[in-house]
């Protein structure tokens, strides 16, 4: 099976279908090529600002690859797509945002005199309860989800458990609205983590800002995907998720109990995808009920761009969709309002010409 | 009684797979359930072991009910399944697969020891421990299941269709393996559609035939038996 997969790659597509496919991808990689060698020698961008842009994706990248990667192990293991997925991000978020409420409505005065908030006293200790929270909540709110919205739909058709989630994610936005009002809240970050404060590296006759948020971001997702990693390939209970993925019969057969496995994921899916809304407050300053729709189904292209199913391609395909989405307005020359135009430019031809993704569905015998 | 099986009843949506089948299991024994395709061989095992839904009947375990217990705690009492088309998953190493056997125990030690004991049984998993399961030939497979089977420690083992697929010699392997594992203390269930070979390590046999229990008896005595001859036998 898999050596005949491999072999189609390399040879020429055979039907008539597949030739027009391969015609049509390559005229749209020269007309982007074309594109982009032609911006670039009229480009006054230089290389401060492709670096920039560079480093602002691949920070979004890292909040996509999070939540991307729940999208990945919940199909992994039940084959739908789990649309509510960007409002456990956006429960999450808030979840995070009234830690920081909280801590900077005590003031705190210390032995010299003076007067802190709570939150400025204690960042560390601010931002740990933060996440902490912000995680379990969404932690909480998946488990929920999969308990009411899906349990009670195993084995029926594949389209049934989708239109739940559909109408999930349409219920908790609505809900979020009730709960949290309509209104942007500004997330109240402590002044350690001041946005827009952060590491100057100088490039050339300029410089580009590393900012403190950024960098925290990334390198907490980098931490929590080489966790999720570990965990999926050493621990028991990543064995049994893996287990369960391939065959959810003979899992049960060992002993698994599949229906316990199932709720660990959507916890371990809510956990990453709270922490990616956490960071999203902290680095991108505004959140509201809505703040999950969008990076919900960034996420979404990025799990089927490396490959629903696939768990390194969430990964790399979340960074690879925040770099581009970042870089791609400017290297195209076109208005950055347009990012989002080419995040779902680029689901449409990746389900067109690679619906497998870049790494190939590492689950294909069981979907079929 | 180690297992007893009384006038189960299973469906398939509307197709009606066990029409009242009963069987009996000594401690210590091989039983073999033979019969054409579709007889409800697989089916009792399932049922047995939980995987499918039972309608009426009873299965008792050591005089204990089994019939409504879920299939993870039907391993833990000591009933292992080995399924059919061995199921081996694909994306995982022999190890880990033999890992996923031992899941129901906890014991890091005891499972280095059992690998040990299941790589001197089947040298050819020593082999291909980092292989994954995907990979492995048929007979590999089959050995695989069996060494996954047995890390769970059965006392009773389920075995349907151990020789499906597989080369003669590879076949005469299995079943001394599986006669091996009888003489250690496993009691076995087989279910084969090749009742020659089934017959010949089985202590007592049941013949099913569209969901019901036709003949039942000593292995021997089923061998014997004209109308198992004609039907299961090649007639010779």
């Amino acid at each position: 099976m898999e050596g005949t997969k491999r072999k189609r790659s390399l040879t020429l597509p055979q039907n008539k279908s597949g030739l027009f496919r391969l015609i049509a991808a390559v005229v749209v990689f020269a007309l982007l090529f074309w594109r982009v060698g032609a911006v670039a020698t009229v480009s006054q961008f230089g290389a401060d600002t492709w670096l920039r842009l560079a480093v602002s994706g691949l920070i979004l990248g890292g909040m996509y690859a999070l939540i991307a990667i729940g999208y990945t192990l919940v199909y992994g293991i039940l084959f739908m797509i789990n649309f509510a997925h960007g409002e456990v991000m956006m429960i999450g978020a808030f979840g995070g945002y009234f830690v920081f409420e909280a801590f900077n409505a005590i003031p705190v005065t210390s032995a010299d005199g003076t007067t802190l908030s709570l939150l400025n006293s204690y960042p560390i200790l601010a931002v740990f309860l933060a996440f902490l929270v912000g995680m379990s909540i969404a932690a909480l709110a998946g488990f929920l989800l999969e308990k009411i919205a899906y349990r009670p739909l195993r084995g029926a058709p594949r389209l049934v458990p989708l239109i739940s989630a559909i109408g999930a994610s349409i219920f908790l936005q609505n809900a979020g609205q009730l709960l949290f009002g309509p209104q942007r809240r500004e997330y109240i970050n402590p002044d350690l983590l001041t946005r827009g404060t952060g590491w100057e590296i100088p490039i050339g006759e300029s410089s580009v800002m590393l900012t403190y948020t950024g960098v925290f971001s990334l390198v907490l997702s980098a931490i929590l995907m080489i966790g999720l990693f570990v965990l999926v390939q050493r621990t028991k209970l990543g064995k049994a998720m893996r287990a369960v993925a391939q065959d959810k019969s003979t899992a049960a057969l060992m002993g698994v109990d599949v229906d316990k496995v199932i709720s660990q994921t959507f916890v371990i899916s809510g956990l990453l995808a709270g922490a990616a809304g956490v960071m999203w407050g902290i680095h991108n300053q505004l959140i509201n009920y809505f703040t999950g729709f969008l990076p919900g189904i960034k996420a979404f292209t990025a799990a089927v761009l490396g490959g629903i199913g696939n768990i390194p391609g969430a990964m790399i395909g979340g960074l690879f969709l925040g770099i581009v989405e970042s870089v791609g307005p400017a290297a195209l020359g076109i208005d950055f309002q347009l990012k989002d135009v080419i995040a779902f430019s680029i689901l449409i031809l990746v389900l067109i010409f690679r619906p497998s993704g870049i790494l190939g569905e590492a689950l294909a015998e069981e979907k079929v | 009684m180690m297992l007893e099986v009384n006038d189960l009843n299973v469906y398939y949506g509307a197709i009606h797979a066990l029409k009242g089948v009963s069987f009996q299991l000594k401690e210590g024994e091989i039983v073999a359930l033979i019969g054409a395709n579709g007889a409800g061989k697989s089916t009792s095992l399932k049922a047995v072991s939980s995987l499918v839904k039972v309608r009426s009947g009873e299965i008792f375990y050591r005089g204990e009910p089994l019939t409504t217990v879920p299939p993870q705690d039907v391993v833990k009492k000591g009933i292992i399944h080995v399924p059919e088309g061995r199921k081996i998953f694909p994306r995982m190493s022999v190890v880990e697969n033999l890992e996923m056997g031992a899941y129901v125990h906890d014991n890091r030690d005891a499972f280095e020891t059992d690998m040990e004991a299941m790589f001197e049984r089947f040298p050819r998993l020593r082999e291909r421990r980092k292989q994954s399961g995907g990979t492995l030939s048929g007979g590999e497979q089959q050995m695989l299941a069996i060494a996954r089977g047995l890390m769970a420690h059965p006392q009773l083992l389920l075995l349907d269709e151990p020789s499906m697929g597989l080369a003669p010699i590879i076949v005469e392997q299995i079943f001394d393996i599986i006669r091996d594992i009888n003489k250690q203390g496993t009691t076995i269930l087989l279910v084969e559609q090749n009742a020659q070979m089934a017959l010949s390590i089985a202590d007592r046999g049941y013949v099913l035939e569209t969901g019901r229990v036709v003949l039942e008896g000593k292995a021997d005595d089923l061998m014997e038996n004209p109308v198992v001859q004609e039907a299961y036998l090649g007639g010779h």
